[in-house]
């Protein structure tokens, strides 16, 4: 292991990722949510795109095997692995909005327990990267599912996720992945929590990994990232 | 259940009528109360749409924000189309078709590539036509969010799954948006051959515009 990070229940954070490096986020709480925007790091442009990603594999939610599809058509990283079968990735991040509806807050007042929106931290973490609002584009709430009615109706579950859920993103080009774990806009209370980040150096794969075979759609992505990356 | 809702406006009054070819864009501004029409002439044909806040562009319209907002996946008369800051930017005051997608994003020669194969590379896309005239008004690659799909139809099921089905439009079928600010809206009538959003034949749209100029 190269990097373990616990970040605190309505917090935020980002790392950068090399090549074949392994994420792996684990919910410290029941009901933890890493709503997360991922960034080719070695392209000023290029970042996840949620709709091609779900398109190309016929999927309204993100599990493995899935790859992570970047707006210029590359493979950003593979979900390898996970404990939930749906991470949330059609209703954002949540806003000030959402967080002042538990009440106001400030650091004045509740110092580093003040409630900041998903919209603040991940604001805050992209400016540290030279980035800013035109950088957000649709994310992934890992650990989070909003299921889907019939008639497109969205419900947010609550008790999707509990404490040791775990997912496991292999990065197949170099990343910038930033997150906040504030709760998720649909969350009816304010009952953030911790998620733990682990940097693992990670294994080559090969032409039977799954997230290869999985839809000739993931393999052409896979594909485009390697050329950007050998 | 689809409601179909009709408009009172009338062609002839209107100070925007324009075709927009098959694969063909638009770029232009809706001021404040401003209402625009857009009709698929020939039916089945996805009009891939942008929306912004013309004092600032970086308001854009948030396809993820607007549907967690409503409640519900898919756009009809009564939707309102949210910024990435939750300003409505636009009302959908009408809509004969009944179902719009905002999930499936638009097409790029990339992602054709991802989709389809090598040999739609060089193949026309949306993302194309919203780079081309995107430009004339300071709209460049990272402006662009994920769009609405006007005309689309993009099931989604309760166990996850997104298919790309035959589309609920006919011809002469319209959508009407109100703007609730000043708004620059960004259209790219869809170039797709390679799926039937399109019904595998792209055809024109036509626009129509009602506001005091």
């Amino acid at each position: 292991m190269i990097l373990s990070h616990d970040i605190p229940a309505a917090s935020y954070w980002s790392v950068r990722l090399r090549t074949g490096r392994l994420l792996r986020l684990t919910a410290l709480d029941d009901g933890a949510v890493c709503s997360a925007l991922i960034f080719a790091a070695s392209d000023p442009v290029d970042r996840l795109n949620v709709p091609d990603t779900l398109k190309a594999q016929l999927s309204a939610r993100i599990r493995p095997p899935m790859v992570l599809m970047s707006d210029r058509g590359t493979a950003l990283c593979s979900v390898t692995g996970s404990s939930l079968d749906w991470h949330d990735c059609l209703t954002g991040h949540s806003l000030d909005g959402h967080a002042e509806a538990a009440g106001r807050s400030s650091n004045a007042t509740d110092r580093n327990d003040w409630r900041r929106s998903a919209r603040y931290g991940l604001l805050s973490e992209l400016r540290k990267h030279g980035r800013g609002p035109t950088d957000l584009h649709g994310c992934v709430n890992f650990f989070a599912k909003v299921a889907i009615g019939d008639d497109g109706r969205l419900a947010y579950d609550p008790r999707h996720a509990t404490a040791g859920d775990w997912v496991t993103l292999r990065a197949e080009q170099e990343l910038l992945f930033v997150c906040s774990t504030a709760p998720h806009p649909m969350s009816p209370t304010w009952a953030p929590g911790a998620v733990r980040a682990e940097v693992h150096v990670g294994t080559r794969y090969g032409p039977d990994d799954p997230s290869v075979t999985f839809r000739p759609e993931s393999a052409r992505a896979l594909a485009a990232a390697k050329a950007v990356t050998t | 259940m689809t409601v179909l809702i009709e408009s009172p406006l009338r062609p002839p009054a209107a100070v925007l009528d324009r075709t927009v070819a098959a694969g063909d864009g638009y770029v232009g501004r809706i001021p404040a109360g401003g209402s625009l029409r857009i009709v698929d002439l020939h039916g089945n044909q996805a009009v891939d749409t942008l929306f912004y806040d013309a004092g600032n562009l970086a308001n854009r319209y948030s396809a993820f924000d607007t549907i967690r907002e409503q409640g519900s996946a898919y756009l009809t008369t009564g939707s309102r189309l949210l910024s990435v800051d939750l300003d409505p930017l636009v009302t959908i005051t009408a809509d004969t078709c009944g179902r719009h997608d905002t999930l499936g994003g638009a097409c790029a020669q990339e992602s054709n590539v991802v989709r389809y194969g090598m040999h739609t590379r060089h193949q026309h896309a949306c993302r194309e036509t919203f780079l081309r005239y995107g430009a004339e008004v300071g709209i460049g690659a990272r402006d662009l969010g994920h769009n609405v799909n006007f005309f689309m139809n993009v099931p989604l099921t309760p166990d996850g799954g997104l298919t790309f089905a035959n589309g609920v439009s006919a011809p002469g079928a319209y959508v009407e948006v109100r703007a609730e600010r000043d708004v620059v809206v960004l259209i790219s009538n869809c170039p797709q051959v390679n799926n039937p959003c399109n019904g595998w034949d792209p055809t024109p749209v036509r626009l129509l515009g009602w506001w005091s100029a």
